[in-house]
């Protein structure tokens, strides 16, 4: 059994798509689970219809969202500051740094993040690889094992099926509570799923559809 | 935000002429684009607390879709598609321009003090 889990994303939201199902899971064995947010999507680009937000109050809004949907999935949140959009012009060492000295003092078991190049947005691939490398500098008898997430559409091509498969619809539910939770981002990235899916007769059968499993790589020290 | 109304954005822009302003420009399609359509590009450019100052400030439009140029001692700042307008805190203009479904295109924003984050 895991003795803490560490989930690091750059987004408010990353967490709840891309991991929120294995998270429960965690949760439900008693596995504490924190969570290292790099930014707070500033610049996210929904605004609603009509307009909710714009991009001076977004930044509140979206604490606001991640904060209730840590609350959700009963996980520790820590923010870490950096900028939405910023986070592969800074300087890999430090943002690595940075991670490892959070990791030293939460000593997880497993980190989960994204897989640098396989993530599409420019800051999941960034903090990807500045978690894996804080993880490569730690002293290796204390390194966690590092799960990396892979959302390119051409991923399984470029590195074969995935290590580990989690079926989180045991916990879709509490997956869908914690989307929700975002309210800035769901109905956007929800509808991009019914557009995208010829199949899916309605939101939630898209959904389930795409968000049904939660796939990870096992890193390679 | 509200629509536009073209005599009061026009009122709030002449504020701030003549002085230091922090001004944050934007336009962006989205991180996502070509993910979900390979035939699409991702486009994006901003400028975040660009200290300016402008002698000059006009918007321009049709009842829908608005421009606003402001005139430097040596350049433009120049934004097209704007439809939305607040006053953010004390007295920040924000303009804006979104699609149907309410995603942020374009943005134009004007401070006496910087914008945070
Ligand atoms: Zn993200």
């Amino acid at each position: 059994m895991e003795k803490h889990v560490v989930v690091i994303y750059p987004h408010p939201d990353d967490e709840s798509f891309g991991a929120a199902g294995t998270i429960s899971e965690f949760r439900e064995k008693g596995v504490p689970v924190t969570y290292l947010c790099g930014t707070l999507g500033e610049m996210g680009r929904n605004m609603g219809s009509p307009t909710f937000a714009n991009r001076e109050t977004l930044p509140e809004i979206r604490k606001e969202e991640l904060i209730k949907a840590s609350e959700a999935l009963d996980i520790e949140l820590q923010m870490l500051g950096y900028r939405d959009k910023t986070l592969e012009f800074e300087d890999l060492t430090k943002v690595a740094n940075h991670l490892k000295g959070i990791l030293e003092d939460i000593k997880p078991s497993l980190v989960i993040t994204h897989y640098p190049d396989h993530a599409v947005h420019p800051d999941h691939n960034a903090l990807g690889a500045a978690a894996v490398e804080a993880v490569r500098m730690m002293d290796e008898s204390n390194r966690p094992i590092v799960w990396a997430q892979a959302i390119t559409n051409n991923y399984y091509e470029d590195l074969g099926k995935p290590d580990v498969i989690n079926d989180i619809r045991p916990y879709f539910n509490k997956k869908m509570e914690a989307i929700l939770a975002h309210k800035s981002q769901a109905d956007g990235m929800l509808g991009k799923f019914k557009e995208n899916s010829e199949i899916a007769a309605d939101m939630e059968e898209a959904a389930k559809e795409r968000l049904g499993t939660e796939q990870f790589y096992i890193w390679k020290y | 935000m509200n629509p536009i109304e073209i005599e009061s954005v026009q009122q709030q822009l002449e504020s701030f002429i003549d002085k230091d302003v922090y001004v944050h420009l934007e336009t962006t399609n989205g991180a996502y684009a070509s993910h979900f359509d390979d035939k699409a590009y991702n486009v994006g450019a901003y400028i975040r607390n660009a200290k300016v100052r402008f002698s000059q400030a006009k918007i321009v439009g049709n009842g829908k879709s608005y421009r606003a140029g402001l005139k430097m001692e040596f350049g433009w700042i120049y934004a097209e598609g704007l439809s939305d307008w607040t006053i953010h805190g004390d007295n920040q203009l924000l303009l804006a321009g979104h699609d149907r479904e309410g995603r942020l295109m374009v943005s134009l924003e004007i401070s006496e003090v910087p914008f945070r984050y």
